[in-house]
């Protein structure tokens, strides 16, 4: 055997040490993640059923019958997924835009900046689902409860003081602007607060990406006489558009692992017990994911500039 | 005739400034920056409102007593604040020894994330072996896959945890893990806990960052492989260590994924028990009315935050000097 180690030469003995190095992930990967994605694709042709007493369970094969079942027969399936992913498409670009936008505030000196980028990272923190499960939990028995009334009560003196947006609206819409880009808007100004509460790693790898443009790239600009306005477009976007990418796979991912799609297949598989189909959800799902990823990437990447 | 003399001054200064070219763009590039830094102040402080509004809500509503609950004329600070709802809900969340059960299960967990995310990371910068680039790729894939595509077969094998068939060799059954944070620990020795992908990808892109003299000067030295990547390499790579570890904690203990999954019990993650705090209360304590109950449960959600937002403001510095400096922008 000493012999044999003595043979190998310094490249393969680093080479196993890399190895080494990785190792326990490898085997995770390919106990959890490979072998996982196998027995769920099996899952989705076959019948899973739960033996109670021992804990295993049987397969039966019964083909693509839960694939037509999701997209023929359930109630919520299609509707559910289709809403998840018109959020997402919503969401990502508002995202991005509001993140990137964010950072270049945050990246100036200004008096009392630790204690403002302090707050922005916050929503990490706050995002958690515990918190908005039990608050949703509350809203729910607010409704059916006496309190009916002060709700209704709260909800008239907010009306008064309110700004009237349906009158902005009106106004837009008179303008001549296009009801689809007027529906846009809308939604973008209603999701304000889970667009924040969303954006607080994209804030921090904005951040990051800023602040590794050599300053020398923005004298030049100004020396050559170009505008605010000017050198954000050819300095600063090209500059941070690597990691847009970067941002726009962080969100869609984060987004869809929040979605409702999410919801509705643990609920199938832990509630009604219906495996099978929870799986054709996960699968359907993932997929789709994947393909939004793999399209938007690309789209993004073929107008990407690489300093390097 | 005070007044009429300022008039005066004021219609000279305007005549001067309309005249001079010079002045005229002097003036309003000054008017320019102050309406810019309003407006900058504007958005910071309407958006850090928009981020601390539901805390303050919080706060204000977890001090409340029961008159102020049903005052309308109470706005944001309680006519008779009281500390009854706190009590009752740390009594109700078995507060203390819960909170410190979760603690050493998140730091724990935490911990072995440092330790095998780093390592791996570190394996994939600085060593060469065949497959690296596609092995790598699984890194991504792992990072993209949505953890509920894996659920259902993560379930089961813990269901019935056999590796190998070892454990039914010895025990003749397999063991059921269900119902503790033993899953979560192999997972994340195994490199695939709770966001494990992006831990790896942060450490690998800094150590690559990272200059190779240092490792050859060890070498020279006569330092071992491990020595070296413990001793050395890890300590250079603070900055990312503190990302990773704000991150993870946080991560950790707000997920309620893996916690639901494994059906990991509410005595450990304190963030479950928040969910059935209301129902425990109206229960044992026989307050019913949802407005009150909400109180609780905003005390509760104070609770909860508290430890994790200590951490973050004690981290909060390092942790955002660490970002800029880390390898998350490669």
């Amino acid at each position: 055997m000493k012999k044999k180690r003595k043979k190998l030469t310094l490249l393969q003995k680093r080479s196993l040490t890399g190895y080494l190095f990785i190792l326990p992930w490898l085997v995770g990967f390919i106990v959890f993640y490979i072998r996982s994605l196998f027995m769920t694709g099996q899952f989705a042709l076959n019948e899973l059923t739960m033996d109670t007493v021992n804990g295993g369970y049987n397969l039966r094969f019964v083909g693509l019958e839960n694939f037509l079942y999701a997209f023929r027969v359930h109630g919520s399936f299609k509707q559910v997924l289709t809403s998840s992913v018109l959020n997402m498409l919503i969401d990502v670009p508002l995202i991005t835009f509001f993140s990137l936008f964010m950072a270049m505030l945050l990246n100036k000196k200004f008096p009392g900046r630790a204690i403002v980028r302090a707050i922005f990272f916050l929503p990490i923190i706050l995002n958690s689902e515990a918190i908005q499960a039990a608050m949703d939990l509350s809203a729910q028995m607010m409704q059916g409860g006496i309190s009916n009334q002060a709700a209704e009560l709260t909800a008239t003196a907010a009306d008064t003081i309110a700004f009237d947006v349906d009158y902005l609206i009106d106004m837009f819409m008179s303008l001549g602007l296009p009801a689809s880009l007027m529906d846009y808007l809308v939604a973008a100004v209603a999701r304000i607060n889970d667009i924040i509460a969303a954006s607080g790693v994209q804030i921090i790898i904005f951040i990051a990406a800023l602040q590794s443009i050599s300053g020398s790239m923005y004298e030049v600009a100004k020396i050559e006489g170009a505008t605010a306005y000017e050198t954000f477009w050819k300095v600063t976007f090209p500059m941070v558009m690597p990691h847009i990418i970067t941002n726009v796979v962080y969100t869609i991912v984060d987004n869809f692992s929040t979605s409702e799609v999410v919801q509705l297949s643990y609920d199938v598989a832990f509630k009604e017990f219906n495996y099978g189909l929870s799986s054709v959800f996960s699968l359907v799902s993932s997929v789709i994911t994947c393909i939004i990823l793999v399209v938007v990437c690309g789209f993004i990447q073929k107008r990407t500039f690489y300093y390097n | 005739m005070v007044k009429q003399i300022a008039v005066k001054d004021y219609l000279a200064k305007a005549k001067a400034i309309t005249q001079d070219t010079d002045q005229t763009r002097k003036f309003f590039n000054n008017v320019k920056k102050i309406l810019l830094t309003l407006v900058q102040i504007a958005i910071l402080v309407g958006v850090s409102y928009v981020i601390l509004s539901p805390i303050i809500g919080f706060l204000a509503n977890s001090f409340s007593s029961n008159r102020d609950a049903y005052n309308p004329m109470v706005f944001v600070l309680p006519q008779y604040p009281t500390l009854e709802r706190y009590s009752l809900a740390i009594l109700r969340l078995d507060y203390f020894p819960t909170l410190v059960k979760d603690l050493l299960y998140t730091l724990t967990v935490t911990g072995v994330q440092l330790l095998i995310c780093s390592m791996v990371g570190y394996g994939f910068a600085r060593f060469d072996f065949p497959l690296k680039k596609l092995l790598f790729g699984c890194v991504v894939v792992m990072i993209v896959i949505p953890s509920h595509a894996i659920m259902l077969p993560l379930y089961l094998t813990f269901r019935q945890f056999d590796p190998l068939g070892l454990v039914s060799l010895i025990t003749g059954n397999p063991i059921n893990l269900m119902g503790g944070p033993i899953p979560m620990y192999v997972m994340s020795f195994l490199g695939c806990g709770l966001r494990s992908g992006i831990y790896i990808y942060i450490f690998n892109q800094f150590f690559r960052g990272l200059p190779k003299e240092i490792e050859e000067a060890a070498l020279v030295d006569g330092a071992g492989v491990w020595y070296t990547y413990f001793r050395i390499m890890l300590m250079n790579a603070m900055p990312s260590v503190i990302t990773v570890t704000v991150l993870s904690v946080v991560w950790q203990f707000n997920d309620t994924f893996y916690a639901k999954l494994f059906l990991i019990s509410d005595k450990i993650v304190i963030s479950k028990a928040l969910s059935s705090l209301q129902g425990n209360i109206s229960t044992l304590d026989k307050i019913l009315e949802p407005t009150l109950l909400e109180l609780y449960l905003d005390a509760g959600i104070i609770l909860v935050l508290l430890p994790i937002v200590l951490i973050y403001l004690l981290l909060q510095r390092y942790f955002i000097e660490g970002v800029e400096r880390s390898g998350i922008v490669g």
